[in-house]
């Protein structure tokens, strides 16, 4: 099992949720975030005055998937959440130790 | 005794009391969010001290029978002989009583509006200190030399429809008395690179704020005419046009300056023009009002941007917008004012009387002057007692926690 955590333009999300409905992913989480990267932060001017603000909003996902569909999720949201600018995000891949489910205490694939 | 005018006044009442929370939200939504119930609170709460205060004994100090052409005496202290029948002096079509609330509602909001000057600072038991000792020594004999029975500057000429002297002119260089002795809000260098942010959290919140202060600027403005009748009509169409005019120039003068039109500019632009055509309102025809409208909401943005020039960290623009809007609209009123639109009123410069200008400067000048002077020693006074600000830490958690033990938003 993998963890796919991506940070991804906000009005991108919508597109990246229905493409992985299509491959029946069971679950995800999603965060509204603040963050820079490359992109830098952009200025905003209130009453005549610009200021520079460092923190752009995004979203962050956070998917945990089985082994062998941890690839179609990366080529997923590399497909719906690139615009081909600067600010489309980073995806991270991380290895899950375990998963259980409260419910039942069913562990592993089957918890996911 | 006339049924319309009475019933026309009382609603303009209601709806000047509304401009009191509207100017919380307009504020409010301007600070940052772990200010904005602080700064709403420091406006709303206005309505629990003046109100009582105004029944107890500002009203008589304001509006009294007449000492000196200086100040009301203390003959109607708890609204006593205020009564039913009409007090000729300022109305005779509506009771005494209706004059009395009315009025009630200016001296509410006025206070409130120099909160912006320290918002984000300021200790809030200072604060209410502050509030009752200022209403007591500047509203009340300023109300009383412009509006009041027998007060020096009414009979001197000086042209005031609803407010501009008393109200903004008064309130907005108290603003500049306060930034300059509280000094700036921890973080503050002037803007740009290096400096804190100080973003507005919530600007629908201030539009919001914005459109209750247009609608209830209906009530102050046309209200003051305290009658149903042409003159009224006259008022809130000047005022309504002013504002409309101001709106589009400062949001104008931004998209030329910065290179986009922006929502706060609309809003800002809005509040200019208001203040602006206040005096002015009911002796200036439609297109005056539109041209002192632009003059406002060009004015005012250039006053805002000198605000950073000159160092002071009036937080909300109360000086830009109250205290230099006022200015300019009661020396426009010099220049626009006609007795084709209100025949008791005056003539100014461009209808051939250029007295009038120099009643509205004499005008202008003293409120300047006595306001700031008093109201800076009072807050020198007050520092140096109970400390105008709160502490450091108190500041940086932000008032609405420390001053107040709650937040405006959890999620």
């Amino acid at each position: 099992m993998k963890k796919i955590e991506a940070i991804i333009q906000p009005f991108k999300l919508e597109p990246v949720k229905e493409a992985l409905h299509g491959i029946s992913i069971e679950g995800m989480t999603v965060s509204e975030v603040k963050g820079f990267g490359r992109q830098k932060g952009i200025r905003e001017v209130y009453r005549g005055m610009e200021y520079q603000v460092d923190f752009l909003p995004k979203v962050k996902i956070e998917i945990v998937a089985a082994d062998d569909k941890v690839q179609a999720v990366v080529d997923i949201i590399i497909a719906k959440a690139r615009t081909g600018r600067i600010g489309d995000g980073k995806i991270f891949v991380y290895p899950i130790a375990e998963v259980i489910r409260i419910r039942t205490g069913e562990t592993g694939d089957a918890a996911l | 005794m006339n049924a319309a005018d009475t019933a026309f006044v009382l609603i303009s009442a209601a709806l000047v009391m509304l401009m009191t929370p509207g100017l919380a939200l307009f504020y409010g939504g301007m600070v940052r969010s772990k200010n904005v119930l602080g700064t709403i609170m420091q406006n709303f709460i206005m309505l629990g001290v003046v109100g009582v205060l105004w029944a107890l004994y500002g009203y008589s100090l304001a509006f009294g029978p007449d000492v000196g052409h200086i100040i009301g005496n203390l003959d109607w202290i708890g609204l006593n002989g205020v009564g039913f029948e009409p007090f000729k002096a300022y109305s005779e079509t509506i009771p005494h009583q209706t004059f009395m609330i009315y009025q009630a509602m200016f001296a509410i909001i006025t206070p409130a509006l120099i909160t912006g000057a320290w918002a984000e600072r300021m200790k809030f038991s200072t604060f209410l200190v502050f509030m009752v000792v200022w209403s007591t020594i500047v509203y009340c004999p300023v109300a009383h030399w412009v509006w009041g029975d027998g007060g020096w500057l009414k009979n001197l000429g000086a042209l005031d429809f609803a407010g501009g002297t008393v109200v903004h002119i008064n309130a907005g260089i108290a603003a500049l008395a306060a930034a300059l002795v509280m000094g700036p809000r921890k973080g503050y260098a002037g803007y740009g690179n290096g400096a804190e942010a100080f973003i507005p959290h919530n600007l629908p919140m201030t539009v919001l704020g914005a459109g209750l202060l247009w609608f209830g600027w209906f009530g102050f403005n046309a209200g003051s005419a305290l009658a149903a009748n042409a003159l009224a009509s006259s008022a809130f169409t000047a005022t309504h046009f002013a504002t409309c005019a101001a709106t589009l120039a400062w949001v104008g003068a931004e998209w030329i300056h910065r290179g986009k039109p922006t929502t706060l500019g609309a809003a800002s632009g809005a509040v200019a023009g208001l203040v602006a055509i206040t005096p002015a309102a009911g002796y200036v025809g439609p297109m005056s009002a539109i041209i002192i409208g632009m003059a406002a909401g060009s004015v005012c943005y250039l006053a805002v941007l000198a605000k950073v020039k000159l160092g002071y960290d009036d937080s909300l623009d109360v000086v830009g917008v109250h205290c230099v809007g006022g200015v300019l609209g009661a020396l426009l009123t010099g220049l626009f004012a006609t007795k084709l639109v209100n025949a008791a009123g005056g003539d100014g410069l461009f209808f051939g009387n250029p007295a009038q200008l120099g009643i509205q400067a004499l005008a202008v000048g003293v409120t300047l002057v006595y306001s700031f002077v008093v109201s800076y020693i009072l807050f020198k006074i007050l520092d140096a007692t109970m400390g105008l600000r709160v502490t450091p830490e108190e500041e940086t958690a932000g008032l609405d926690l420390s001053e107040h033990q709650e937040t405006g938003y959890s999620l």
